[in-house]
Parts: structure tokens; sequence; C-alpha cells
């Protein structure tokens, strides 16, 4: 692509990319995020383009970003008719062509059956996953084939910076200001406030940095949102970084993630190319790049200081933050640093202007905000709803509530620096300030929900041990005493938990809040409070009665087959690892506990819920 | 100049002085283990927190670091702080049983080991207060050992644990280490540390062997001065 010279020539190329763009062409889109990968879309999208270059069809094929839904995937739309494909697989791919794309019928087989009402659903706005969603950040992921930037322009991308590099730094950051935008990384810090401080402080250069280091067990919005619009968070920072006087920008992706650093290299070298980064930015005279810095992996590094020592080249440990990072942050100089999914807000705001925007939300979190919900649920995928939406209504209305028909339990929200919520707040209107006050945090949207299955007890040690692993282990309340909690918790789980557990519990965390030198040690003891404080009742029962309730925790379980359910089908003794569940034709199975390893296998292939555990 | 107060007494105290300087300027005791004057502060341990007063809010910061601001209100002693203490020690104290000088502090506070806290038996006496590291890298210019692993895996060491060939033997590290976790052995014509062996130099004057070969060396190299110049020891200079 040539260099675009000016913001008139910028409008111009959008226009004539648009027309090519005709909505009533026929393009088949299929999501190729990692979910689908995963379900094979690759091979699907092949025999598609290979099936219609063969009919010699004037159809584009269009491998896009992901669309949310991954439960269902591989996920494929085809246009103009707007006809949602789920679980879509390769030998339905002639169908596909012959029948939807050349005559336009529908494959009634194909379409997503509304579990509720047992009707066949055709638009995918209609689904009840996508029905109540808000997708600003996340609605051109489907539409857009992130590795052509073309695509991004088509759909009016880049007009945001065009519009910004009219305006005064200063009117950039009050609009960011007014739009009341806070980050979405976890610490819902005002974005616009940050931007101001950091062109207000001395120092030069200073720098804009994308964080892209999501590593919460379970969560993978900013993965989708990098490797389906990488476009949308460069168009942020560029504008970022032009507030507040900066050339130099960074993304900190971790090489996990291979797709998305595929796809912000491609995006950053063909917005170059282009020239909207590099010297003199749409004939602006601004001057700005960025640079991608891959991550190893350490889930400490998406914390700023540690993040910032990573790109320096030095271990990824915290460091005090007494002095802002505004002020000293990467090299000791002015850093901006937010999450990518805040940047990829940026240009919404700049587009729709502070009130449109500060019109989404609650009083004090505004806009959208994107959730991975996983877990015990139905429809497991990417929801972006208004701040300030029900957790009930993400779980039950999007999320389709939990499988089996069981009891939902508890949902974890923020990841290991979050809490456990329970149903009885199943109500509670979700955002910053409103999940922090019941003990949690928005963190960067990552949402376990849990069914009456789940141990708490068990999750609250399972988040222990992840943050031991992870702690960078430069400060001792962290490095230890994380540890040692755990060690408490895996005593409480093996039925070796003593009196008084619960309270040096509660002391150590205070402690490990107060006294760690980050926010990962600073929020450590979160799940284990906020277990604590919703389901205190369980930790009695592991601790005084040494009993499990919910049947997780081995040691204290034992697993019998009830003749009277039993139905002698003999699947549980086909699944048992060790042979421990036996039983003789047409009569009730039996488990000897003796050799049982309380492995689960059993409860899962059981269809007469005879499995009992005590 | 600003005005601060430290468990309730009125300070003047110099703009850009941490806590821990001007609080020990007056006399007042806070104690710390990852502390050393001569290096860059690091606040691993945690063990010099105290509560400040800033508006409304207070919260727990390390004082080593933390900078004195006007109408700042310390608080030295608070029961979150002796909390923190209180927890730091005894996580150290299971950790390495056998530092003494931890013990000696918690007997000072008053502080009892935690019963519920098994014993480490591999970490030797090293509570990874880093000050050797910082010598190494900082004061010396070495860096022969590092930091290796993360989480509670994290140990001090040179490299991949094999003899480092930067380590000039100068044994800095196991001066400046506050629990004896370092070991120097030294016979009247060798030192071993980190497990390598440096052969010693004997003084041109008494024949006292009195440094390693290779730290003279190292010194020479960096500052210019003729390795015999170097070879008198402290005692006959």
């Amino acid at each position: 692509m040539k260099k675009i010279a000016n913001a008139a020539a910028l409008r111009q190329l959008q226009q004539e990319l648009k027309k090519k763009w005709d909505p009533k062409k026929p393009v088949v889109t299929i999501c190729a995020g990692t979910g689908c990968r995963g379900y094979g879309c690759v091979s699907v999208k092949e025999a598609l383009a290979a099936e219609i270059t063969k009919q010699k069809l004037a159809v584009d094929v269009r491998a896009t970003g992901c669309f949310g839904f991954c439960e269902k995937g591989p996920l494929v739309i085809i246009q103009p008719q707007n006809i949602f494909y789920q679980q879509v697989k390769i030998k339905d791919v002639d169908d596909i062509v012959n029948k939807t794309v050349v005559k336009g019928e529908v494959i009634e087989k194909l379409l997503y059956r509304d579990p509720g009402t047992g009707k066949r659903i055709q638009k995918e706005a209609d689904v009840p996953f996508y029905k109540k969603q808000m997708r600003l950040v996340f609605g051109s992921n489907g539409m857009i084939d992130p590795t052509r930037i073309e695509d991004y322009l088509a759909i009016g991308g880049y007009s945001a910076l065009g519009k910004a590099l009219a305006m005064t730094p200063e009117k950039i950051i009050k609009e960011v200001k007014d739009a009341g935008l806070r980050g979405r990384g976890g610490g819902g810090f005002p974005t616009g406030d940050k931007w101001e401080s950091c062109r207000e402080a001395h120092g030069s250069p200073k720098y804009v940095i994308g964080n892209g280091d999501e590593g919460d067990p379970g969560a993978y919005m900013d993965r989708s949102l990098m490797e389906g619009n990488p476009h949308s968070v460069i168009e942020g920072m560029i504008i970022g970084a032009y507030a507040i006087g900066a050339n130099q920008g960074f993304i900190y992706v971790r090489n996990e993630y291979p797709l998305a650093v595929m796809h912000l290299t491609m995006a950053i070298e063909n917005a170059r190319n282009a020239g909207l980064l590099g010297k003199n930015i749409l004939g602006s005279g601004f001057n700005f790049d960025i640079s991608i810095s891959k991550g190893g992996g350490a889930f400490v590094c998406g914390e700023s200081s540690a993040l910032f020592a990573s790109i320096e080249g030095k271990a990824g440990e915290a460091r005090a933050k007494y002095i802002h990072a505004v002020e000293k942050g990467l090299w000791d100089k002015p850093t901006v640093l937010n999450n990518v999914e805040t940047w990829a807000n940026v240009p919404l705001i700049i587009n729709k202007g502070a009130k449109w925007y500060s019109g989404i939300g609650t009083a004090k979190s505004k806009g959208t905000k994107v959730f991975s919900l996983v877990g015990k649920i139905n429809n497991t995928g990417l929801v972006e709803v208004p701040m300030g939406m029900p957790l009930r209504e993400i779980i039950y209305d999007m999320g389709g509530g939990i499988p089996k028909g069981r009891k939902f339990k508890a949902v974890q929200t923020g990841g290991p620096s979050g809490g456990c919520i329970p149903e009885s707040l199943l109500d509670l209107p979700v955002d910053f300030d409103k999940l922090a006050e019941v003990g949690s945090m928005m963190g960067s949207g990552g949402m376990i929900v849990m069914d009456d299955r789940s141990c708490m007890v068990d999750v609250a040690k399972y988040f222990l041990a992840f943050l031991q692993d992870e702690s960078c282990g430069k400060c001792v309340p962290c490095r230890e005493g994380v540890r040692r909690m755990r060690d408490i918790f895996e005593d409480i789980c093996a039925g070796k938990g003593k009196e008084g557990d619960v309270d040096l519990l509660e002391s150590m965390a205070q402690a490990i809040k107060d006294g760690s030198l980050c926010a990962l040690g600073g929020s450590a003891p979160n799940p284990v409070l906020s277990t604590i404080r919703y389901f205190r009742d369980e930790y009695e029962a592991h601790i005084k009665e040494k009993r499990c309730p919910a049947g997780v925790c081995k040691a204290l379980i034992t697993y019998s087959i009830d003749a009277k359910a039993c139905n002698a089908c003999g699947l549980c003794a086909m699944v048992c690892p060790t042979g421990s569940a036996h039983g003789e034709k047409k009569k009730p199975h039996v488990i000897d506990k003796k050799t049982c390893t309380r492995c689960g296998a059993c409860i899962e292939s059981c269809k007469f819920d005879a499995i009992k555990v005590k | 100049m600003v005005n601060i107060s430290i468990d309730g007494k009125k300070i003047e105290a110099p703009a850009g002085a941490t806590i821990l300087q001007v609080a020990r300027e007056h006399g007042i005791q806070i104690p710390t283990l990852c502390s050393h004057e001569a290096l860059e502060q690091s606040g691993a341990c945690r063990f010099c927190s105290v509560e400040i007063k800033k508006g409304r809010r207070t919260k727990i910061v390390a004082s080593c670091l933390y900078q004195v601001e006007n109408g700042l209100e310390v608080d030295t002693k608070s029961e979150r702080v002796l909390n923190v203490r209180r927890l730091v020690l005894q996580l150290l104290m299971a950790r390495n049983p056998k530092a003494d000088v931890l013990k000696e502090m918690a007997r000072e506070m008053g502080v009892e080991p935690q019963a519920r806290f098994v014993p480490d038996k591999d970490k030797g006496k090293c509570i990874l207060c880093r000050l050797c590291v910082r010598t190494c890298v900082n004061i010396v210019g070495a860096s022969a050992i590092g930091l290796s692993y993360r989480g509670s895996h994290k140990t001090v060491g040179p490299p991949f644990g094999e003899d480092s060939p930067t380590c000039i033997g100068c044994g800095a590290c196991a001066y400046v280490c506050p629990t004896g976790h370092i070991e120097m052995k030294t016979t009247h014509d060798t030192r071993t540390i980190w497990g390598r062996t440096f052969k010693m130099t004997p003084c041109k004057t008494c024949g006292r062997y009195f440094a390693p070969e290779d730290q003279l060396k190292f010194i020479s190299e960096t500052t210019g001065v003729p390795v015999d110049d170097l070879s008198t020891c402290t005692s006959c200079r």
C-alpha cells in the first residue's frame, strides 16, 4: 500500500475500499480465532475456498477474528443473507456451497438450536448468546480479515486517528476524561487522568505501552482482540501517543500467543507502509512507531513495573511504585501503560464523542467490557456487555446457565487476584466498584463459573498454587506467605486442617495484602478471603468434620453406587482405570473403596446418577 | 525541607530522603533485613514496613523506599505494621530455621515461630535479601552471581549453578550476607567460594596471603593500576 499523505487522502482511500465492500456481495466469513482453530476451522476454510474456486463462484472466503461464541465453533456466516452456521465440519462444506451459497437455501441442522425453545435460529444477532451483547470493541472482529489493513480501513478504521491529529492533545485528553474511560487491565484507573499526568510529567522521551500480557487462567479476551482486530489497538495507541507526546510505543504480548504476535506484527508493518506509523503520520508532522516486545509467559509481567523490567531486558520482577509510571516508568521515563482493550476503546471515543461513550454503562464505569465466560457454563465464549449488566444476565441469558441442569455455586471474577461471588449476589451489576465492594475485582475480565460440584476450598487452593509459581519471588510476604497459605490449604483438603486455621489464614491474608511489594501479592489473598467470607461453612466442614461437601477433595470422600439407581449398564466398570467399579450383568454394580482413586471417571460416565460421593 | 511526623514526633526532614533515613537520623528504630547504606534499596524483605497517613487514607509502605513529603504522618509500630513484621519474621524463620540472626530478632520483638509452618530443610540460611547480588553487581562490578527461577523456587548463585568464570573470589558477597549463608573457606594460600577455589597472592612486603589473584587482576583491569602495585596488603601499604 502507498503511504497515505494526509487525512483527506485517508478519507478517499476509505471510500474506495468501502465501495469494494459491497454488503450485497456474497461472502463466506469463517471465524479463525484460536478457539475455532482448535476445532479445525483452518481446514474448513481451505475446503470452502477450494470448493468455491472449483465451481468458479464470485464469492469471497474470509477468515476473520474470533466471533466470541467459542462453545459452538467453527462458526461460519454467509453474506448477504447473514446466515449463521455453527459447529461446521469439513463434511458440511459441499452443502454450504451448493445449497446456501449457490441457491440461498438454509441448512437447518447447521443453525443454532435454542435449547430453551428448541427452535433453530438463522441470524447471529438473534442467538441468545449475542442478543444482549453490545459489541463495540469486539464487533468488527467477525467482519474483517485481521491480516489486511484494507479491511480495517474499509469499515472506517483509522478515521479516529485522522480526526485526532486535527485536535490538540489537550482536547483529546479531555475527550477521554469526559468519556469516563477506565483501565481495562484490572485496576480501573481513569485513563484520561493517566494520560494527563504523563503529558505534564517532565522527562523525555515518553513512552506508550499496550499491555497484552494476559495471564489469568481461563481469560482470553485480550488474545482474541489482538488476533482479531490488531489495528484497533494500534490506532488507539497512536492517538494516545500523540496526546501525551510520545514517539515510541511497545506492545507487550506473550510469546504463547503466536497468532496475536503474527497479526500484530503484520498490522504494524502494514500501518507503517501506509504511513500510519513512522515519520510524519498523515502529513501531521507527528512521528510515532511501535515495537513488539514478546514476553516469556510470566504472569507477573502483566504488572506494570515487572513489565517495564521485562522490556528493559531484566528479569520480570516488580519494583516499588511510590513514584508513578507516568513520571518514571519504562527506563525511568514518563510512560503510559494501558491494557490493549483500553487502547481499542480510544478510537470509539474519538469517533463518536465522549457524550455518546459516557452514556453507556454505570455512574462510574463507562462503556462496555469484554468478559471471557468459562468454566461450568453452557455457552463458553467471549461476551461484550455494557458496564452494569447483572451477573445473572451474563451467566444465564448469554451463558445459557449451568450444564446438565446443575446448580450454580459461585463465579470467580478477576482471575487469581479476584474473588468468588456467591449465588446471593447474582443480581450484582458488574462494574469496577461493585465487584470491589463484594471482595472481588474486574481484573482483565475473566469469569469462571462454578457449579455445586466445585469445592470452594479447593478453588482457593488452586489459585494459591498458581500464584505460588507465578510470584516473582522478590518480596517475602508474597514469595513465602502465599506458599505457606497453600501448604495450609493442602492440609485442610487432606483432612489435616487444624482448629484456628481459618483465623490464621485471615491474619496472614491481611499481612500479605499490606506487606507485599506489588499488586500480585497485594491481591493474592483475595480468593482466600472471598471464599472464607461467603463459604466459611465449607472450610468448617473440611476442618472440623473432615468432610468435603462438594465431593472434590479426594482424601475426604468415598464413592459408592446406589443399588436402586444403578441400571447395571456397565459403563462405570468400562471407564474405571483401576478396576474398582465392577459388577455382574444385570446386577447393581459396586465400587471397591480400597482401590478406588476417586478420579471421577465413573461419575462422568453414569447416566443414572447412581454414583454417590460422601 | 518538609514537615512530617513519625510516631507523633514532629520532624523537619530533607525532601528526597526516605522515611527510614529520617527515622534513623532521629533515633527511631525501624528493623531492616535487606537494606544497606552502601547499596540501592530493593524493598524485598518488607521488614521495614510502616503505616503512613496522607489525608484520610492510610497505607503500609516500605520505609526504605518511600520518600518523605510534606504533611506525612508515619506510624512505625501500628498493629497493621506489627502484623506484617511478625509474618515476615515467622515466614523467614520457617524458611531458614538455622539463621541465628532471625531468632535474635524474633526474641527482641517477642515473636514466636508459627507452629503451622513446617521448617524448610533445603534453603540454608539464605533469606533472599539480595545484598550479595547487589554488592556483586553494583559495587564490585563482577556480576558473578544472580537470582534464578521465580516464586518460591527463587535461588541465589552463579548462573546455572556452575562455577562462575567471572567470580573474582573477593568474598564481598560473604561479608555482606546478614545470615552467614554464603560460605567462604580460606586456607593459608587458597580461598573457596561458590564452589570455586582461588589462589591467593602473597603480600610483597610481609608475605601474608591477602587477596585472590583474580581479584587483583580484575582491579588492575578496571583501574589501570599494574598488578604489581596492588600486591601489597593493607597492613603494609
